[in-house]
């Protein structure tokens, strides 16, 4: 095992104040079982699942209440006993609709086996069997995306994969959700993270974490000694976006992802804290991904906590268990402050991918006046792929569509670090939106015109 | 049950946008604000060595710029940007470049110009492609070239009517001798700001401590004054060493005519100078270059040199920005893939 500072850093980046003090002590508290669930077909990217139980039904809890259709999606399971009480379309916290399985639960059932069958041997098992349960599971990456992670674990021959990195940067503020079930349970992750690499053949196991997490870093070394194999513990510059994929591949390998690649072009698969507990859970105690930590806080609830809710739990529900919203709530958002979405109403059910609900005070959300860019360059400072927002933003505005895909805008992954720094306020994040949104809508009709 | 109840049972109303959700804090209107205290002590020195003459020109260009922001504004149908405090900026800067016997409606034209044609006409703050302080200056010394080159005598040095940049120039062009001597105590005069000059540039270290704190409040960077004065000195270096007895000293040409105030001020207005450090850099080098250029060849009638090569300078930002865009994350590896299939 070595511990190390991350020997190379991304270019870019700010430093936002991390605000994580109010959760970061909290230890994760199982939430009480919600009378209702609201449990989406589409948590993940990719094609939403098919529900396959029907409305009246009675369910289990872990049963499978909608089936992955396609190799990109993802099954979805119920989190706790109940009755299927609608099967209707509803909000997701990404600012889509989709179908959604409304489930009454029975908070008297018996917990019962669990739906798939333990493999606490599988260090003896090939990994096409790990990767299967993988795929039934219903595990996506937790970090924000719901990237499928059977899809992520089955990288094709020609892409040899030596190098597993645990993201544990959770680089945005506010968020605790990581933290604590890195300080809470280190080993159960780090299984997690073993099993992924017996599944990918991978030689290294790097563990990424920021330098202001001391406590998780110190559980992870602890569980760490136990673990075979090469494993590294690289500690990061606490910098935002350091979580991010391909700049944390960076920061540890000194590897660059290609543009328009992937990062098993290097040889790497990076996963998430959460989603390798998700691993170790589902492969080791046969249980599906239907729960996860979040973290819920912020200057307008009355008692920040980290809960382990189980997926489907409305937020109206988490806020009401953290002891409800203050009356100066004026902005909801679900994920981080950075990256995560305005939510218009409570009435929306956390996802596999909800790290955080962030409640804000209406001194938080003080109304501003955008103006013209005068060329600070402090966005280009900040972006850590390189990119001219200003010189995007200002393309978007004047519909330039084609000089801003000649500038890459679709490299940019809203970050929101040039936002974050703006003088002039300006939105570039919705400018960069806006002109990817237009160059995807015509590759998709170029595309069209070419099969027809 | 009544509607007022019916929004409460509906729950508060949300403010829903586009992420980031929090905010660095950075404003126009604090920088603009830092740039003005990192003015004060060059306003100082200003009031301090010109003393009356230079609360008139002060108070004139800051009042002209002010009020032809807003009527500018107010006939473009546009909102007020008196708010975001550069047109202060602008006017504080204009009366800096100004000589101190400058007659008052020479200034208020000089402020007219600049806030009127050299930025709104472009459209406002970030639009406009010269600074507007220079421009004004420059349409001044053409429009009024003897009052905006004349040195009152009331100055403390009272045995000259020029400044030292050009007793220099007229001096080598005539072949003589250079008129004084870079001593100990000159370089102090002319360090603390005792010479002839625009009112806000002969005091190098009002200008340098201002400098020092926008670098330290991170409204400016390095590259441009550094490479803008690092530029000057070799270059006066290698003229010096080559033919000591026709050129001046390193420190002469550091701390004569507009420098210290060109290249800490108007060098560094960020909306017409590069936005990437290699940009910049290149700015400050070609700024430099030019600044020596026109102080030293012979044939030229104008001894400073520090506003027009930042104008010409200005002139060719975006060419520099668009050939110093920085390398995208990634970029080089995809090419190479490409060239290997």
């Amino acid at each position: 095992m070595k511990v190390s500072p991350a020997p190379f850093l991304f270019r870019g980046g700010i430093h936002p104040p991390d605000s994580k003090t109010a959760t970061a002590a909290l230890p994760l508290k199982d939430l009480p079982l919600p009378a209702r669930l609201e449990v989406s077909t589409s948590q993940h990217l990719g094609a939403p699942a098919a529900p396959c139980v029907a409305v009246g039904d009675r369910v289990t809890a872990g049963q499978l209440i909608a089936k992955a259709s396609g190799f990109i999606s993802a099954n979805v399971h119920a989190p706790a006993a109940g009755t299927i009480a609608a099967i209707r379309e509803a909000p997701t916290p990404t600012g889509r609709t989709a179908t959604a399985i409304i489930i009454e639960t029975d908070a008297d059932a018996p917990a019962g086996e669990p739906p798939y069958k333990p493999i606490p041997d599988w260090r003896e098992q090939e990994p096409r069997s790990l990767l299967d349960r993988v795929a039934e599971a219903g595990i996506v990456g937790m970090g924000g995306a719901g990237f499928p992670t059977h899809v992520k674990l089955s990288p094709p021959g020609d892409k040899p994969i030596d190098t597993v990195i645990l993201n544990g940067a959770e680089c945005e503020p506010f968020l605790n959700s990581d933290n604590r079930l890195l300080i809470e349970r280190a080993a159960q992750v780090l299984e997690g993270c073993q099993i992924i690499r017996h599944i990918l053949g991978a030689a290294t196991l790097c563990v990424a974490i920021e330098d202001n997490k001391r406590e998780a870093a110190a559980a992870l070394f602890a569980a760490m000694k136990a673990t075979p194999g090469d494993n590294q513990i690289h500690i990061l510059k606490t910098r935002y976006p350091q979580g991010s994929e391909k700049q944390q591949i960076y920061s540890v390998t000194g590897r660059t992802v290609p543009m328009g690649g992937l990062p098993m072009d290097v040889g790497c698969v990076v996963e998430n804290v959460a989603t390798a507990y998700a691993v170790w859970d589902a492969v080791v105690n046969g249980r599906p991904l239907t729960a996860r930590a979040i973290t819920v806080t912020g200057d307008a609830v009355n008692t920040p906590t980290n809960w382990f809710a189980p997926v489907g739990t409305s937020f109206a529900d988490l806020v009401a268990a953290s002891g409800g919203a203050r009356d100066n709530l004026a902005k909801l958002i679900a994920g981080g402050p950075m990256m995560g979405f305005a939510l218009p109403s409570l009435e929306v059910a956390m996802s596999k991918t909800s790290s955080g609900l962030l409640l804000f005070p209406r001194e938080c959300v003080r109304p501003y006046r955008s103006m013209a860019c005068i060329n600070c360059g402090r966005c280009v400072e900040a972006c850590p792929l390189g990119l001219m927002p200003n010189e995007l933003s200002q393309a978007a505005e004047a519909d330039d569509i084609d000089e801003a895909e000649n500038r890459h805008v679709m490299d940019c992954f809203e970050c929101g670090a040039c936002a974050y720094v703006c003088p002039a306020r300006r939105p570039l994040v919705q400018h960069m939106r806006r002109a990817k949104a237009v160059i995807t809508q015509r590759r998709r009709a170029a595309a069209q015109q070419k099969k027809t | 049950m009544n509607t007022e109840q019916q929004n409460t049972a509906a729950g508060p109303e949300l403010v829903v946008g586009v992420s980031p959700h929090i905010h660095s804090g950075a404003s126009v209107e604090r920088i603009m604000l830092d740039v003005v205290i990192a003015l004060l002590p060059a306003v100082a020195a200003a009031l301090y060595f010109f003393g009356l003459n230079a609360a008139r020109l002060i108070v004139t260009c800051v009042a002209t710029c002010l009020a032809t922001e807003w009527i500018c504004r107010r006939l473009m149908g546009r909102n007020n940007t008196l708010g975001d405090f550069s047109a202060l900026v602008t006017g504080l800067l204009l009366a800096l470049n100004l000589p101190p016997g400058l007659p008052t409606w020479m200034a208020i034209a000089g402020g007219v110009f600049a806030i009127a044609v050299a930025k709104q006409v472009f459209g406002g703050l970030g639009y406009n492609p010269f600074n507007p302080a220079l421009a004004a200056r420059a349409f001044l010394l053409i429009s009024f070239t003897g009052p905006m080159t004349t040195w009152s005598a009331s100055c403390i040095d009272a045995t000259s009517t020029a400044t030292p940049l050009g007793m220099v120039k007229e001096a080598f062009k005539a072949g003589a001798p250079a008129p004084f001597a870079m001593d100990g105590g000159l370089t102090l005069d002319f360090l603390l700001g005792n010479m002839n000059g625009c009112i806000g540039e002969t005091s190098a270290i009002a200008l340098l401590i201002g400098a020092l704190y926008l670098l330290y409040r991170r409204v400016i960077t390095w590259h441009i004054p550094v490479a803008f004065i690092g530029t000057v000195a070799i270059y006066a270096a290698i003229l010096h060493a080559v033919n000591p007895a026709a050129s001046m000293p390193v420190h002469f040409h550091l701390l004569t005519g507009g420098l210290m105030l060109g290249a800490c001020f108007m060098a560094t207005d960020m909306v017409t100078t590069p936005t990437t450090a290699r940009g910049r850099l290149i700015f400050g080098v070609g700024c430099g270059l030019l600044t020596m250029v026109l102080r030293t060849v012979k044939t030229g009638a104008y001894p400073e040199g520090v506003s027009f090569a930042i104008l010409i300078m200005n002139a060719f930002t975006p060419l520099i920005n668009r050939a110093t865009r920085h390398r995208i994350f990634g970029a080089a590896e995809a090419a190479k893939r490409e060239a290997r299939k």
